[in-house]
């Protein structure tokens, strides 16, 4: 028996991506570090013994760089892990992680939390309990409505929530102080990774390496569910508890990032597609590759963010930039990886 | 093993497509559903495959109500064959067969080596081996119903059910279709599928049900059912009827 085409190239590819971002975030900055340096300090930290480079190097590179450049993997990676699911659940390749409600909720929950001046701990809290509670509204008013295409309702009803949540931002944005909040909002809810510390990684990492475990479980079943409802159901899928499952797993990753690095779009919409170019839509492969390829492009972002202008440049700048004519360009010349003749 | 409809009411929310209707599909025959266009030909099907309540009534799958069946049991007894399979994603034509075994493993298993197995000997019966490595959507119709029939065959099922197999395909590989879903019913499957043409009801079923605005209009054997008068008062349009002197064969044309 012939097994399926390959899938090696494509995940090489990928992780030569990530690789790259990490070398490139390790060594540019304010204070470069040369690459044979990086790969000194890595190998000794790895196998142990000196590095024979100056402190301060090894400082820049675990103390300053060290938890910015894992924070940006890992939100790199969430926010595609969670495109990549809500892409296959939806069955629909220009779905994102906002579609259901779950970046407009965290963001409202998070401008709510500065404007009551309530410490970081509380913002992060509120945003995450914003982004579930948005998704857990966007779905059961979309159970409400009884329709043949339960996924279109609640789609819709996702935009139509998150217009709502967005007019909630405005609203706290208009009534807050203009010199001490409204700066800490807009910069917020641009998203940045500036302020990460070694106690956000461990906050980053337990939710969405929970909400990763259950959709890499559930691999095979979610590319069954890509097909339509009633077909995946005549094939034995329980999908009704299936879809619960995996849009609460995509949204805790998703609200996870957003909690602790802010509203970065578009990497959930671009990076599951070029995934699914490198190593076709079976999400055994698609998850890691995405996953892979998320966190490289954001630390390459990121990278970016803290370089390229004298002050910081907010990533969901960046990503809007890059993202945008990337995926226009991707919708004219790639279609056929997802499109039906 | 007999699946089967007994005072069925169906359709959709609060709207009932059709009343009062009885069928029964045994394991080694071919049933073929005939009827105008929303005569609810497919809305008895879906509620036959367990994929609608029924309104009133009740399906029974063996000795069991059908509802009694959790999905994945349910789903190594009845395959879906379905119409015209919008693919949104381009997996391989083996991923699509594969498909077909997932109701035998966990819910957190991937298919086995076994399964890959069952797939391939699937993907050879329908000949279609070939083409295991290509897009689902970059082969032709005609190949795309072959594997979706093998995908259903991969479950290893009783019972196979196809809504019109033959729609949209060429005039070859309907023929191509006909002749399998024959073949099902000599390994010993229950077939049931719905069709616009009577002819392909004539060279593929070994029963005919006549279903018309909702109500049972006449079954039995193919050749006793479909008769002009009977398909003239089923379509509500003239028919003509054409035999063969030679082979006792004869067909019908529209009009």
């Amino acid at each position: 028996m012939v097994r399926s085409r390959s899938a090696a190239p494509g995940l090489l590819v990928a992780f030569a991506v990530l690789v790259a971002g990490l070398l490139l975030s390790f060594a540019v900055g304010r204070y470069p570090v040369s690459l044979g340096d990086l790969i000194h300090v890595i190998v000794a930290k790895l196998g142990g013994g000196a590095a024979g480079v100056p402190p301060a190097v090894e400082d820049v590179i675990w103390q300053v760089r060290g938890p910015r450049v894992l924070a940006a993997a890992l939100v790199g990676a969430a926010l595609a892990i969670a495109g990549t699911a809500f892409q296959g659940l939806f069955r629909n390749p220009l779905v994102s992680p906002d579609i259901l409600g779950a970046s407009s909720g965290a963001a409202l929950g998070a401008v709510l939390g500065i404007y009551f001046s309530l410490d970081v701990f509380a913002i992060e809290g509120l945003a995450f309990a914003g982004g579930l509670g948005a998704v857990a509204a966007v779905y059961l008013i979309g159970a409400a409505v009884r329709a043949r295409d339960p996924v279109l309702v609640l789609v819709l009803t996702g935009v139509v929530i998150g217009a709502l949540l967005g007019a909630g931002v405005g609203l706290i944005k208009y009534l807050a102080d203009p010199y001490n909040q409204l700066p800490a909002m807009t910069f917020w809810l641009l998203g940045s990774l500036a302020a990460v510390s070694a106690l956000d990684l461990v906050r980053l990492l337990v939710p969405i390496a929970l909400g990763t475990l259950v959709l890499v479980a559930l691999r095979w079943r979610m590319n069954v569910m890509s097909l339509s409802e009633e077909e995946a159901r005549a094939l034995g899928v329980p999908t009704a508890a299936l879809r619960i499952a995996i849009v609460a797993a995509a949204t805790l990753v998703t609200s996870a990032s957003v909690a602790s690095a802010g509203i970065i779009g578009w990497v959930g919409l671009v990076v599951p597609h070029i995934a699914r170019t490198l190593v076709g839509p079976d999400f055994a492969r698609l998850i890691p590759a995405a996953a892979l390829l998320g966190a490289g492009f954001l630390l390459a972002i990121d990278t970016l963010a803290r370089t390229a202008a004298p002050v910081e440049i907010p990533l969901g700048i960046l990503t809007a930039f890059v993202g945008t004519p990337f995926f226009i360009w991707l919708l004219t010349s790639v279609a056929k990886t997802w499109s039906v003749s | 093993m007999i699946l089967s409809g007994h005072g069925l009411a169906i359709g959709y929310k609060d709207h009932v497509v059709g009343r009062d209707l009885d069928i029964a599909l045994a394991t080694g025959e071919v049933l073929a559903l005939l009827g105008p266009n929303g005569g609810g030909k497919t809305t008895l099907l879906k509620t036959l495959l367990g994929l609608l309540a029924p309104k009133a009534g009740e399906v029974r799958l063996g000795d069991r109500a059908l509802s009694s069946y959790a999905s994945r049991e349910r789903a190594r007894l009845i395959a879906y064959v379905p119409q015209s399979h919008a693919a949104t994603f381009a997996f391989t034509v083996e991923t699509v067969v594969l498909m077909g075994r997932t109701a035998h493993g966990g819910l957190f298993s991937r298919p086995s080596a076994a399964d890959h197995a069952v797939a391939g000997r699937m993907l050879e019966r329908f000949g279609i081996a070939h083409l295991c490595e290509r897009p689902y959507t970059e082969i032709s119709g005609g190949e795309r119903q072959l594997a979706l029939l093998a995908r259903a065959l991969a479950q290893e099922p009783q019972f196979v059910v196809l809504d019109e197999p033959t729609a949209s395909l060429d005039f070859g590989n309907q023929g191509r279709v006909l002749h399998e879903i024959r073949a099902l019913a000599a390994s010993g499957h229950g077939v049931l599928f719905t069709t616009h043409d009577p002819n392909h009801a004539m060279r593929a079923a070994d029963r005919a049900y006549l279903l018309r605005a909702g109500a049972l209009v006449g079954q039995g054997a193919v050749h006793a059912v479909l008769q002009r008068e009977q398909l003239e008062a089923l379509y509500d349009a003239a028919v003509q009827r054409i035999a063969d002197r030679d082979g006792g064969q004869s067909a019908f044309l529209p009009g």
